[in-house]
């Protein structure tokens, strides 16, 4: 190479003068699709100059499964555990937006400890999400401890949603008209108790290490700005626009279940960066908890289904003993429910953002169509200005604040 | 409402303000299951958009979602793509449909958010919508190469080709779909609600028949049928067993052939198991 330089040194050319002057290109890398810190199957083009970044182009779509065309083969029912299967971080937060859609259609009241409980749950959904998006933002940056002190309490979530539901991960435990199951009362002691005890101390534990680490500051402060017009103009929903200093919170402004009735605070950020969408995060978790606790204190006794068997199907035990309990569970498990023709726009606040589902009924036991809106497709889009100017090893700092889940976005 | 769905402000108005706002550019806006939706001019979306932004009392800042929806049963302009709107000062939302087919573009809203971009782009794979004014509309979700638009009601379930890696090529191959088990799909319409398909029996219902009912017949001919009927059939033989050789007990199987050889077993004639 420097024998060429030094060949080329010197020549001149009068007819293009530019001969002779090294031609340097943009360098052109794939992060991804297979890299631990794209946080599942994302395929960035980056364009580099030298180790600045100069353009992303990110390709996503590699997990796409067709969610949104299987749903429309399936009956109401069988399309909730689709959702699970979204954003698998959060599940039962991906079940709140499609089960308050279906009612909203079928205009179905639901009996008030069920909506105590979907609250509930959603917001312990609520943390372990951030359990993990704060872990490995953390670990994306270079900090290995409080990713594993923070796990210990995700993996605390995982076992009561089992004990909830039975599964861990996938609860589907949402259903149009209320919830599946009743919770037994040793579990929400439990959760009481792991609220007052074990979250705090874990959870400010691993986040003293790093909230005003030098470090930590030194690769999230001032990394990707974004401005108050660029969030509304980008459809940013979630810490993302509460980052960037606008208070927006659809648990707050649209109150749905009985959001209405709870006492919880929304933070915002001042600077709009990576640093400031973290620890919206970080006190969403403290929030998250307050409606939790004030859920426990509050939830009556009662019901926690809708009583309307022509949607909900009985329990098992009445369905043995009643005929008419039996009809219903049989056409309920069968055939399912036929919802009114109409269409409806449902968002709410997922632990990432506005979680929407655009429901379009024909009348028929199968949507006619199910638009998904993902929280990820607009935040990531935006990757593109966020990173322009910003160092190749910011990109894990800037995906890591973004939390994108590839199973939601993709769908 | 009684469902406990987010709840924002009151539709009160909106449809009079957006009326004041869009003129004739509006074809019919709508309140229904508790939310509006104007269905507009597609030539002058751009405008619409902008003025629903802009106007105040509107004030529709964020574009959550574009979906697609196909309805071919409309014939003419089959597509519809629906604009999700938010207004976080009036804290409401509103959707705008525009129509559309595969040949007529829409014009991109990405001047006014960008955010359309992907949107758009997602719509195009899906339903083959064209949008005019997008600069990047390559396909998103899809596979590098894909052909078709999967979302459109006439795209089968299954797709068209599946995927996998061949050990003799050494590289993920693409075959046609070849399915194992039909695809069931039930149909849940019940027979008074107008189902179109024909269960077994349906087709006794459709016989040509002669003019008036048929005539009754009379109790003699019934008697007289039934007497004809049972004098053809006489019992040749009387079903009873005398003997054991009636059984057929001892007597081969009549049809009985010769097993086949299993290479297994060596055969020791007479000797046992075990020699």
């Amino acid at each position: 190479m420097s024998d060429y330089l030094e060949k080329l040194e010197g020549v001149t050319d009068a007819a293009d003068p530019t001969l002779g002057d090294i031609d340097i290109q943009n360098y052109t890398i794939n992060f991804g699709p297979q890299h631990p810190a794209a946080h599942g199957v994302l395929r960035l083009v980056l364009e580099l100059d030298g180790e600045i970044i100069e353009r992303v182009d990110p390709h996503v779509g590699l997990l796409h499964r067709g969610t949104e065309k299987l749903i429309e083969y399936k009956t109401y029912m069988q399309a909730l555990p689709y959702f699970d299967r979204l954003d698998y971080c959060s599940p039962l937060c991906m079940e709140h937006s499609y089960v308050l859609a279906v009612e909203k259609l079928l205009d179905l009241e639901v009996p008030i400890r069920a909506q105590y409980l979907r609250v509930f749950f959603a917001e312990l959904t609520r943390i372990s999400n951030h359990m993990l998006n704060l872990g490995s933002h953390v670990m994306d940056v270079g900090a290995m401890t409080p990713n594993l002190w923070l796990f210990e309490i995700r993996e605390d979530c995982l076992n009561f949603f089992e004990r909830a539901s039975g599964a861990r991960m996938h609860s589907a435990y949402f259903r149009p008209g209320g919830v599946h199951q009743d919770v037994p009362l040793k579990l929400l002691t439990d959760i009481g108790e792991w609220l007052d005890t074990r979250l705090p101390r874990l959870f400010e534990d691993a986040i003293s290490l790093v909230a005003d680490n030098r470090i930590f500051k030194q690769r999230n402060v001032d990394i990707a700005t974004v401005s108050r017009e660029d969030a509304i103009k980008w459809g940013f929903s979630g810490p993302m626009i509460r980052g960037s200093g606008i208070p927006w919170d659809i648990r707050k402004a649209q109150p749905y279940d009985v959001y209405g009735k709870m006492d919880f605070e929304v933070p915002v950020g001042t600077r709009g960066d990576c640093y400031d969408r973290f620890m919206v995060r970080v006190e969403e978790v403290r929030q998250s908890a307050r409606i939790m606790r004030q859920c426990l204190n509050e939830m009556p006794e009662g019901p926690i289904a809708s009583l309307d068997r022509k949607v909900v199907p009985p329990k098992r035990g009445e369905m043995k003993r009643s005929m008419e309990a039996l009809i219903h569970h049989f056409k309920l498990y069968t055939e399912g429910f036929h919802v009114p023709a109409g269409d409806v726009y449902v968002a709410t606040e997922s632990p990432k953002g506005e979680f929407g589902v655009y429901l379009v009924a024909d009348g028929s036991n199968k949507p006619y169509r199910c638009k998904i809106r993902p929280t990820a497709f607009s935040h990531l889009q935006a990757a593109d200005f966020m990173s322009k100017g910003h160092m190749l090893a910011d990109t894990t700092a800037i995906l890591g604040a973004m939390d994108i889940v590839f199973g939601e976005c993709d769908r | 409402m009684r469902a406990p769905a987010p709840a924002y402000t009151a539709n009160d108005g909106v449809i009079e303000a957006a009326t004041a706002a869009l003129g004739a550019r509006l074809d019919l806006a709508t309140d229904l299951v508790g939310e509006v939706a104007l269905h507009v001019a597609r030539d002058s979306l751009v405008e619409t958009m902008t003025a629903l932004r802009d106007t105040p009392g509107l004030e529709y800042q964020q574009l959550m979602e574009i979906a697609g929806v196909d309805y071919p049963d409309r014939g003419v302009e089959r597509f519809e793509v629906v604009y999700c709107l938010l207004s976080l000062t009036r804290n409401h939302r509103i959707r705008v449909h525009v129509r559309t087919d595969d040949t007529l573009p829409v014009p991109s809203v990405t001047g006014i958010w960008p955010v359309a971009g992907w949107l758009e782009r997602e719509v195009y794979d899906m339903y083959g919508v064209l949008f005019s004014g997008n600069a990047d509309l390559r396909r998103i979700l899809t596979d590098y190469g894909f052909r078709g638009h999967p979302q459109r009601k006439d795209f089968p379930l299954t797709g068209y080709v599946e995927v996998r890696y061949s050990e003799e090529a050494k590289r993920v191959v693409y075959e046609p779909v070849q399915l194992a088990q039909d695809f069931r799909n039930f149909d849940f319409m019940s027979p008074w609600e107008g189902a179109e398909y024909i269960l077994p029996g349906d087709e006794k219902a459709k016989l040509p028949e002669e003019k008036g009912a048929p005539t009754p017949l009379k109790a003699d001919e019934i008697q007289k049928a039934d007497a004809a009927q049972s004098a053809k059939v006489a019992p040749t033989e009387a079903k009873t067993t005398e003997t054991p050789a009636q059984t057929g007990a001892g007597k081969a199987e009549p049809d009985a052939t010769p097993k086949p050889q299993n290479p297994d077993v060596t055969p020791t004639p007479g000797k046992g198991q075990n020699l």
